[in-house]
């Protein structure tokens, strides 16, 4: 009896186990693997909001314009546009050999289409403040206009006229930014918003969806309508869904992989070692930072006080002997490498680190602590690591040069996100901010008053009037100087302790040509190839 | 008969109602919602996406409209993987965990009772040394720790297998997920069976069985196997449960697509349909085998029925 139970126990899980393995794929002639940090939350690009998603858009779909490998603005769908004197009306000539990825033509119309249903605040797009400059897009937003009143419409069939209610210069590299992809009309008629999924997703880029399996793979094949398909090399990507970064490096390591996502953090020297060619580390315009809560105790009203915690931190030895992976101090708000920019610096950036300790100490004092009144505070980051590695060094650097104890109080994500957009608790807290387009605007517009991403809760008059300015001008270069004088009221007001400028890290394969490193750490597929000898990883 | 199952049918009810009200209320009363992130967030933006998702109303409104849906087979659309609803999602990840978790089951009986039996039958010599050893550390060596070394050698330095899941086809990706998976039950099994058929052994019965002439083979096969596998078959219920667990962890290390890396990943981003799916639909399953078991012990035992 029990003998039998135990073989049949044996049996049934064989069988179980044994059932409906998928067959294995026709082996495709060139197969480029990349690796994915996480899912894309969809593969709509109204929907989606993780750099992992934009990865994956970029492949699939194409705006009005595009990158070139090396982070150069290309014409895209558009082959030609006109800007008028004003800097307000731009006017985009579709290709006439743009086309989806069923045959079908790629016309004006599905531009006006995709942009109204970015704006549509039903559509419930992430990015639908990217092109808030159109005429009436703000209103839109806000849900007092219908989309149909946005300013975008269609001259001919392949004539498209853009109109902003404010000069926008950096307009051109938005328009690479996935959210402003067109999406056919027809899967969205058809199948309603779920239409991004395979089989249903027609997709106007280099590459078309051929599966999603949610926390494994990406499978895309060439579109063969493509208008520049003749250029694309590669027949075939997989975008390998890796969350952990260990997992990652193994499988790059056992040669499945021909780019990574990222590396871990630890050991860093050790990969530096083993992967000499390989491993490309490069400027990224990205800020990790710690915010201050500005609209309670201690931090509110008090400048001084938060400029003492901000000179009293080494960043050199954070970035040198904490994190160690190439990154740059940061003493600015906006990360170096931005077009048509110069970031201003905190003005104790030329001290050495003595001297700024001892105006710090100074700073602090004035602002009325000491030794009879020590400072006490909390500081809040999400758990990992890396970030209790930082935290830590700076609470050290806190209690050393200004006697300040530092309570360290590690949540969880999404915990830490809902504290510190309710800012009932928060005092110091551990935040980023990755650029959406080469612009000094994508990071300084978000410390403008009551801008949803503006954590710390800053609001500055003297800011907001230079942004204002800022965004009147047609002139680059005046353009420029009111941006520049905006981070330099921005950092003398201390908001923000900005820390070190992320970069990027990947490993790349040496079979992998045509990799060049970008600070917005774009690399669409469709520019890279593989060397002939060695086609499969 | 069927008055019983019936019986107990009725009582699972309120279990399960049980489970999806306090489901509910956990994943609503962890802080953090599913469209918080570093980049806000318009107003009104955020105020349809609460309306489209029904977070702007009333928790008990919201549990009942749940509770409805639920009751027309509807778990509702994913709130992170948005092109997609939870039973698609646990359609596909279902099947995957199911088959690791068979395949290492058997693995581990196999290789468990096996190794346990010969433990047994060389009791002290260097075979049973081995074993035993090799038990010890795959019971304390945790998962996570020991599923990333075997992937270091096997895959990375030799070569012999896949490092990962995705783009691998075929068998081979299966191995190592089973062999992590099952390593610890692997141990636990031998330890046990070596145990028990060491006292079984030792028992009048076999001297006797022995005494008749039978040979070793004879005397495991028809006299002593049976009595000892039977704490192995009692130890079948926790080894399902350390399974289902430890796949959770499996799944995440060579990036299976499974309900537990899908768990994880929902109870993270905050997707709450995703999250409360998965947890009715283990509830359902427990609930399920739980009563498949009683009735069949009503079916081959009457007493229990008449009770």
């Amino acid at each position: 009896m029990t003998i039998t139970r135990i073989a049949c126990l044996l049996l049934a899980c064989c069988v179980i186990a044994s059932c409906g393995d998928r067959e294995a794929s026709t082996g495709a002639p060139t197969v480029l693997h990349r690796g994915l940090n996480t899912d894309p939350e969809s593969l709509d690009p109204h929907k989606a909001r993780s750099v992992q998603a934009g990865e994956v858009l970029r492949d699939i779909g194409e705006g009005l314009l595009s990158y070139s490998e090396g982070g150069k603005l290309v014409p895209g769908s558009a082959d030609s546009w006109q800007v008028s004197d004003d800097g307000l009306t731009y006017t985009f000539h579709i290709r006439d050999n743009a086309r989806w990825s069923n045959g079908d033509a790629v016309t004006a119309l599905d531009f006006v289409f995709s942009l109204r249903r970015l704006v549509d605040p039903d559509t419930g797009a992430f990015y639908a403040q990217l092109l808030g400059e159109i005429v009436n897009a703000k209103a839109i937003i806000a849900g007092d206009l219908p989309p149909a009143e946005l300013g975008v419409e269609t001259v001919d069939e392949h004539t498209l006229v853009i109109r902003l209610a404010q000069p926008v210069p950096y307009l051109l590299s938005l328009l690479t930014n996935p959210a402003t992809f067109p999406v056919y009309r027809e899967s969205l008629a058809r199948h309603g918003d779920a239409f991004a999924r395979p089989g249903t997703l027609v997709s106007n880029g280099a590459y078309k969806l051929d599966s999603w399996e949610p926390g494994s793979v990406i499978e895309l094949s060439r579109n063969e309508y493509y208008w520049n398909d003749a250029a694309t090399a590669i027949d075939a990507v997989r975008h390998h869904v890796i969350t952990q970064e260990m997992t990652e490096l193994n499988r790059y390591r056992a040669g499945e992989l021909h780019v990574t996502d990222t590396v871990p953090p630890d050991n860093f020297a050790q990969l530096r070692d083993e992967f000499p060619e390989e491993l490309h580390v490069a400027p990224y315009l990205a800020v990790y930072y710690y915010g201050f809560n500005l609209t309670r105790p201690p931090f509110k009203d008090h400048p001084k006080l938060r400029q003492a915690l901000s000179m009293a931190i080494d960043r050199e030895v954070l970035v040198s002997n904490i994190i160690g992976r190439g990154e740059a101090a940061a003493y600015s708000w906006v990360a170096p490498g931005v077009a048509n920019y110069e970031p201003r610096r905190f003005n104790y950036a030329s001290l050495t680190q003595d001297e700024r300790n001892t105006n710090a100490r100074r700073l602090l004092r004035e602002a009325g602590y000491g030794p009879d009144n020590p400072l006490q505070i909390e500081l809040r980051y999400n758990t990992s690591d890396t970030q209790q590695r930082i935290a830590l060094a700076v609470q050290s650097m806190w209690r050393d040069v200004l006697g300040v104890e530092t309570t360290l109080i590690n949540e969880e994500f999404q915990v830490l996100m809902d504290n510190m957009r309710a800012r009932q608790v928060t005092q110091v807290f551990r935040s980023s901010w990755i650029g959406d387009y080469n612009d000094a605007h994508t990071f300084l517009n978000i410390m403008e008053t009551g801008n949803p991403s503006n954590m710390p809760g800053y609001a500055s008059a003297e800011f907001d009037a230079l942004m204002q300015r800022a965004a009147a001008q047609v002139d680059p270069q005046r353009r420029r100087l009111y941006l520049e004088e905006a981070e330099r009221v921005l950092l003398a007001d201390h908001p923000v302790i900005p820390l070190y400028f992320y970069v990027s890290k990947h490993l790349v394969s040496l079979d992998v040509i045509g990799w060049e490193d970008n600070v917005l750490n774009y690399h669409y597929s469709q520019h890279l190839s593989l060397a002939p000898a060695d086609a499969t990883p | 008969m069927l008055r019983y199952a019936l019986l107990r049918l009725l009582g699972a009810i309120p279990t399960l109602l049980l489970v999806i009200v306090l489901a509910f209320l956990m994943v609503h009363a962890a802080p953090g919602g599913p469209f918080v992130d570093e980049r806000g967030l318009p107003p009104a933006i955020e105020a349809r996406l609460d309306e489209a998702y029904d977070l702007d109303k009333p928790l008990p409104e919201q549990l009942w409209r749940y509770m409805v849906r639920l009751a027309h087979g509807d778990f509702g659309p994913s709130f992170r993987y948005t092109d997609y609803t939870v039973s698609e999602l646990i359609a596909g990840a279902f099947p995957l965990s199911l088959r690791l978790g068979a395949a290492a089951m058997a693995l581990a009986l196999v290789v468990g009772l096996a190794a346990g039996i010969l433990a047994a039958l060389r009791s002290n010599s260097l075979a049973d040394r081995f074993v035993m050893t090799f038990a010890m550390t795959g019971i304390s060596i945790p998962v996570f720790v020991f599923a990333p070394v075997l992937v270091l050698f096997l895959a990375v330095r030799l070569h012999w297998l896949p490092a990962g899941w995705s783009g691998n086809e075929g068998p081979a990706r299966w191995i190592l997920p089973i062999v992590s998976l099952a390593l610890p039950q692997i141990a636990y099994i031998a330890r046990l069976m070596r145990a028990s058929m060491i006292d079984v052994l030792g028992s009048d019965f076999i001297r006797t069985a022995r005494a008749q002439g039978l040979g070793t083979v004879a005397v495991v096969r028809y006299h002593a196997l049976k009595p000892a596998l039977l704490p192995v078959l009692s130890y079948m219920g926790p080894a399902v449960a350390a399974i289902l667990t430890g796949s959770v962890v499996v799944e995440e290390v060579f990036g299976i697509p499974g309900l537990g890396q899908l768990f994880v990943r929902g109870a993270l981003n905050r997707d709450y349909t995703l999250v409360l799916g998965i947890v009715i639909f283990y509830a359902v399953l427990v609930i399920t085998l739980n009563l498949v078991v009683d009735i069949l012990y009503g079916v081959i035992d009457p007493r229990i029925r008449r009770r």
